[in-house]
């Protein structure tokens, strides 16, 4: 034998060459990513490493797959949860408001015989399933006034379009696991700029209300000290009214007459008569 | 260019000669042993040199070459099997061995770091998974080892302060925000096998989240007191989502970075911000007014409180004394006019009075 090969290198280099191509013809690997349809000249006659809910990695769906060389071949389709991205669509509420949206959908090849008879690729049937997305969305968002479309009552709805999607997405042998919005945004331009407005002349009127709160509470709070000094002075003051006005009155006499803390003096000039009281002692008498 | 020459010179060979398609070219090329590129200056050197002298065509450098490469191999341009063959097939052998056995060694034992795990795959199958340390694994064609770090926090940032990332609030204000998610993966052959494109699912699952999460507060808790609740609801919601999904992916934490109003309003919330201020500085005065006023009245009250148990004491004595130690003070400094005579004070010069006022106030 490897006196042979060693005789004739070629001709062993060739022939190891062609049974390199017949074993890579007639046993695939089959990643646990992948599910294949295996066509023999073109007709799908067998599905390797279907999905099916709740298996586990390491199945026997995964591994060597023998087939006929040459005459059938494998096409593979994605087994994983795929992204369906949608464009982005304006939606139009039931009052008449517009809302910006772009969602997402998740799915699953759960029949890759289908999806090999209905669209050959995953790629094409995305296509096919990207408006369909779209038209459900518009629909469903469409029934709801803008309001609701902020709220957890949204939810129901995504479920809606979900189930909506689903019954299309069986055709092609797909699965939808979720539908989920990822923006819903005021379209730019007068929508946006009126809820700009709106905002801003919010904020306008609660800078003004907090300003006039915060005079009212100054007021009050003013109003009430005043009140109480009122009650403090009466409580002391009404003790002996007569006193009270000689005593306030001397008070009163210093503050006008004597000199501040500045020491400036206001320009006073008394003229007085002797009937005065003070200058009673003064006349004598 | 030595086996290009070779090649077309086989194919010459092979039709001209009826011995078969794979038969031995004539010379004794064929049967020197198989070679690497070196020994080929034999078996495949050989033709061209008798093709084309055999033409009649120059000596050319390349013949030159192949000559002293035969004769360094101590082969004779009949070749068969001379002593230099030999070695230099053994010597082969013992490198592909060698290359093997390399082989072998690098993609059988797989060494793993603390925070990596190897998921392995046999011929596609997902066999087992492998922890830190040392292992072994079939060589390479039949198992393959992927690594993945499933210690190592990675971060989305979504929205940043040079660009406006506007989303709806509850109360159908907008709220600018920029946030991070940080997630690691727990389950290594779910990262691999579930998600066509795991990175990318996260990181519209966080945008999704977040949307709808900001979709159900208002404007004023998101920006302010329920951020950290908010941050709780997302992760939540993207744990929740991406476990639908079976990503074997745990979400760590959501971190808000910036919530703030957009820039189109931003100057009508500061200018909220500014009457808070006005505010909160009018009841501060106002505060400060009434404790100074409660404070003077407390002093004045109770300094005619002690002044008035004296006075009850000896109430005309007091009351004179008090009199006349306030004239006194107080016409100690003042201009001062007596006028004896009852009736003159209507012809009293008033405008000399005032006059002299200033100077003595001067004097």
């Amino acid at each position: 034998m490897t006196e042979a090969i060693r005789r004739h290198p070629v001709v062993a280099g060739l022939i190891a060459f062609f049974l390199l191509i017949l074993l890579y013809s007639t046993v695939s690997v089959v990643p646990e990513t992948s599910q294949g349809v295996i066509a023999r000249l073109g007709k799908p006659v067998r599905i390797v490493n279907r999905y099916k809910t709740g298996d586990q990695f390491g199945g026997p769906g995964a591994g060597l797959v023998f087939r006929i060389p040459f005459a059938e071949n494998v096409v593979w389709i994605d087994k994983r949860v795929r992204d369906l991205d949608m464009e982005k669509q304006q939606v139009i509420s039931t009052d008449q408001r517009r809302l910006e949206v772009d969602a997402f959908a998740r799915y699953r090849v759960t029949d890759p015989l289908r999806m090999y008879l209905a669209a050959r690729t995953v790629e094409s049937a995305e296509e096919s399933l990207k408006p369909i997305l779209g038209s459900q969305l518009r629909n469903e968002l469409g029934k709801r006034p803008f309001a609701s479309l902020l709220s957890p009552e949204r939810e129901g709805a995504m479920e809606n379009i979900r189930v909506g999607l689903n019954r299309i997405a069986r055709q092609y042998g797909v699965e939808i696991v979720d539908v989920r919005i990822k923006r819903a945004d005021l379209p730019s331009g007068a929508p946006l700029d009126t809820a700009f407005e709106r905002m801003r002349t919010a904020r306008e009127q609660e800078a003004r209300s907090i300003r006039a709160e915060g005079q009212k509470r100054a007021q009050i709070i003013q109003a009430e000290a005043d009140a109480e000094a009122a009650q403090i002075y009466a409580a002391a003051f009404g003790k002996d009214p007569e006193f009270y006005n000689f005593y306030r009155a001397m008070q009163s006499y210093k503050t006008t007459f004597l000199p501040d803390a500045q020491g400036k003096t206001g320009q006073t000039s008394i003229i007085l008569s002797p009937n005065n009281e003070y200058m009673k002692e003064f006349t004598g008498r | 260019m030595t086996i290009f020459s070779g090649w077309g010179a086989r194919g010459r060979a092979l039709f001209s000669d009826n011995k078969g398609p794979w038969g031995a070219p004539p010379g004794g090329g064929g049967n020197e042993p198989p070679g690497g590129d070196d020994p080929a200056g034999g078996p495949w050197g050989e033709p061209p040199k008798r093709g084309r002298s055999g033409k009649g065509a120059p000596v050319t450098s390349l013949d030159e070459f192949l000559q002293r490469g035969r004769s360094k191999f101590g082969g004779s341009p009949g070749g068969g099997f001379g002593f230099g063959g030999r070695p230099d097939s053994s010597l082969l052998m013992w490198g592909l061995i060698g290359v093997a056995a390399l082989w072998l060694v690098f993609t059988s034992f797989h060494q793993l770091d603390g925070k990596e795990r190897g998921v392995v795959t046999r011929f596609g199958r997902y066999s087992h998974t492998l922890q830190p340390g040392v292992s072994l694994t079939l060589p390479s064609p039949i198992d393959r080892v992927e690594k993945v770090d499933v210690a190592n926090i990675r971060e989305i940032t979504l929205g940043s302060a040079a660009e406006e990332t506007l989303m709806l609030t509850g109360d159908q204000n907008i709220i600018d925000i920029a946030y991070q998610v940080r997630w690691n993966i727990r389950d290594p052959e779910q990262y691999l096998y579930e998600l066509a494109e795991p990175d990318e699912t996260i990181r519209q699952v966080a945008e999704s989240a977040m949307r709808q999460i900001i979709s159900q507060v208002s404007l004023q808790d998101a920006m302010g007191a329920s951020r950290g609740l908010i941050e709780a609801r997302v992760q939540q919601e993207m744990q929740q989502t991406l476990d639908a999904y079976g990503s074997g992916v745990v979400i760590q934490g959501v971190a808000i970075k910036q919530a703030d109003p957009p820039a189109a309003v931003n100057e009508a919330f500061k200018a909220v911000t500014a009457a808070q201020q006005q505010a909160q500085s009018d009841v501060n005065q106002a505060n400060a007014y009434a404790l100074q006023l409660r404070q003077i009245a407390q002093g004045e009250a109770t300094a005619f409180d002690k002044v008035y148990a004296q006075y009850k004491l000896a109430p005309v004595v007091t009351k004179r004394r008090m009199y006349y130690e306030t004239m006194e003070r107080v016409l100690k400094n003042v201009d001062k006019t007596i006028v004896e005579t009852p009736g003159v004070t209507p012809y009293l010069p008033l405008s000399e009075v005032k006059r002299s006022t200033p100077r003595g106030a001067a004097q």
